[in-house]
């Protein structure tokens, strides 16, 4: 048993480290917004918001301080308890994700290994595929709570979006796991560290695979099919306002912040800086925390680029493409790669 | 590769992976996110105004009165959908094993696998075929 | 008490308190919410049993897969005609009866095992996912193929219920 004895310093210090990682999240969505109004202005040869504060960095405060001053309206028809209780899933799942993110090798603080992880689990992996399985439940509940029939309509559009990108993500991620070994994202990351370049060089397809059902998981254009307003009105949080609203429109922004992290952890090399070694381990830490930053804030940007670029997708090209056009691609790119590696070893 | 430093970090992060206790930080950030979530739903319960009126309630369905509500059977379309989802999910889970032990099982282990693949794509196959997935008619 | 008996111990009362929730309520939705909530205080029991790949994929696949299908299927169904159909006295004594004799069953079952015996696998690596895989791809590998003739089978299944109407 390894439970005998809990070691409260371990929980303290991992309890900091929970709160600032979710900190950190909640900020860098809130700032995605603005950053997202910022790119699109750019695209379209606009200014972008620029009233509140200098270039408008306090925009984001303003529209979070909007949304908890506004009413909370539950509409007459709808179903109270689940009502609430969707966009609060919602939100739930896309803080969870962070947990089996590596941030940055260990601090040394008074004698002590602080690793900046939350949880270095064995399935790390299968963690997050279980956590993004459970972000199902914020949209279908919400959309059929409010009783809408545009609602109901495009949460199970959105449903029936997230559960068949799922499938060809988990398989895009085998052929990553053929190389690595192991499911946890500690492991891979030292692992990249250790062979010199990153996974990408191994798995360009299966990262582009995974690139494309993260753009469908968080919802994100060109797959916003549950949030079609030339069709659906305004999607699945239709009926919503308030801070609810807020969080459904918040969540889309972690998962892309938590997707991005994922995506430079797994075939970016994370944290680890090519060419560089710092001897002390704390500034070490900071370096790579912040390089790990720069390649999520890129993807993001990436993020951002295709949205206003790309246009929206139909619904049976949504489905055709996930179903017909991925599952067969990760799964051919599962069997080359295992081939691939077996020929490798064998010689 | 050992001028990289993050060599060095290997044996502490990944001493005791194999622990169960690695899951109570995971617990205890369940937690602090359901604190999260129930302080601003709190937050904005409080500050906003309450003045609820019949309209206001309304379903919106693009300014036309609601007809019926929304509890109405939906396509078939997306039971299937749904249904073979939890047939595939299962499937993918299944490789995740073989994947953290392909090295070692080799060939007769890709083999094994290999018909594994084949029935699963006679069975993509089938539902290709019979349009089970074709969301245009 | 040490921790791990807490755990359990609160994990326990979740489980059953939530399953029970799970066939008391009117409302099939909520039915459903609570049955996700029973499957994952389960997959906390299999991590304190150290089975951890175990945990996870019950997470992924009951909660994640079969539980979403479930609530498409209640979502989608006409709840406006919320009458229940089946509220015969004799029906429900008769599922009494059944259920008490499942019980009686199990219990008998289980009075005789020698627990003590079974102690000693806990905590130990037995659930890891490496071992996990090393076992079924080589011990068990013909119910694995066996396993994939299943979904086929039931693939078919579904596209011949889907498609008939």
């Amino acid at each position: 048993m390894h439970l005998l004895a809990i070691d409260w310093i371990f929980l303290l210090e991992k309890l900091i480290l929970i709160v600032i990682i979710i900190s950190i999240s909640l900020g860098v969505a809130m700032y995605s917004t603005w950053w997202e109004r910022k790119v699109a202005a750019w695209i379209q040869d606009r200014i972008g918001p620029n009233r509140a504060g200098p270039l408008g960095l306090l925009q984001p405060l303003a529209d979070g301080l909007k949304l908890f001053m506004k009413e909370e309206i539950f509409p007459a028809s709808s179903n109270k308890i689940l009502f609430l209780l969707g966009p609060c899933l919602a939100m739930l799942t896309a803080m969870m994700t962070s947990a089996v993110v590596p941030w940055a090798s260990h601090l040394h603080i008074a004698g002590r290994d602080v690793p900046l992880q939350i949880a270095d689990v064995n399935i790390g992996i299968l963690y997050v595929f279980g956590v993004v399985s459970m972000g199902v439940y914020g949209v279908m509940i919400g959309g059929w709570a409010s009783n809408n029939k545009f609602s109901l309509m495009a949460a199970v559009r959105g449903a029936s979006q997230i559960i068949s990108y799922e499938l060809a993500m988990g398989l895009a991620l085998i052929a990553l796991v053929l190389h690595t070994g192991s499911l946890s994202l500690g492991v891979i990351v030292e692992q990249q560290a250790h062979q010199g370049y990153w996974n990408i060089v191994l798995q360009p397809l299966g990262f582009l695979i995974f690139f494309v059902c993260a753009l469908a998981e968080c919802n994100r254009t060109p797959f916003d099919l549950s949030e079609a307003e030339s069709e659906l009105n305004f999607g699945y949080h239709q009926e919503y306002s308030s801070m609810k609203l807020g969080f459904y429109l918040f969540a889309e922004y972690v998962n892309m912040f938590i997707s991005s992290v994922i995506m430079a952890t797994l075939y970016f090399g994370g944290y680890h800086i090519p060419f560089i070694h710092i001897a002390d381990p704390n500034f070490a830490a900071l370096a790579g925390f912040i390089f790990l930053f720069a390649k999520t804030a890129a993807f993001i940007t990436v993020f951002m680029w295709i949205r206003w670029t790309v246009p929206r997708f139909r619904y049976d090209q949504l489905m055709n493409l996930g179903w017909k056009g991925l599952i067969p691609l990760a799964l051919i790119n599962l069997l080359i790669t295992a081939v691939v590696i077996l020929l490798h070893t064998q010689h | 590769m050992d001028v990289l430093l993050l060599q060095a970090v290997k044996s502490v992060a990944t001493a005791d992976v194999n622990s169960s206790i690695n899951y109570l930080p995971i617990v205890l950030q369940l937690l602090v996110a359901i604190g999260i979530v129930v302080l601003m739903m709190t937050g904005t319960h409080l500050l906003g105004p309450k003045r609820k009126t019949e309209d206001k309630l309304k379903n919106f369905e693009s300014g036309i009165d609601a007809v019926g509500n929304a509890r109405q059977p939906m396509a078939i379309k997306y039971f299937l959908v749904a249904i073979l989802f939890v047939l595939f999910d299962v499937e993918v889970i299944f490789f995740y094993p073989y994947a953290v032990n392909f090295r070692a099982l080799g060939w007769e282990g890709f083999l094994a696998v290999l018909g594994f693949v084949g029935f699963f794509l006679v069975g993509f196959i089938y539902i290709i075929k019979k349009g089970a997935l074709s969301w245009e008619d | 008490m040490n921790v791990t008996q807490i755990l359990f111990w609160l994990l326990s009362a979740l489980t059953v308190f939530s399953a029970l929730v799970v066939i008391t309520r009117k409302n099939p939705v909520y039915s459903v919410l609570w049955l996700i909530i029973t499957f994952i205080s389960i997959s906390g029991h299999y991590i304190l049993l150290n089975a951890q790949f175990l945990a996870v994929v019950n997470v992924i696949v009951y909660a994640g897969a079969i539980m979403v299908l479930f609530l498409f299927v209640i979502m989608l169904m006409n709840l406006n005609a919320d009458a229940e159909p089946q509220k015969n006295k004799w029906l429900q004594f008769a599922g009494v009866i059944a259920g008490g004799c499942l019980a009686l069953v199990i219990i008998a079952a289980l009075k005789n095992v020698d627990a003590k015996a079974r102690i000693a696998e806990t905590g130990s690596d037995i659930g890891l996912i490496e071992n996990l895989g090393k076992v079924l791809f080589t011990q068990y590998v013909l119910p694995f193929e066996i396993s994939s003739v299943l979904f086929l089978s039931a693939m078919v299944g579904a596209v011949v219920i889907g498609k008939k109407n």
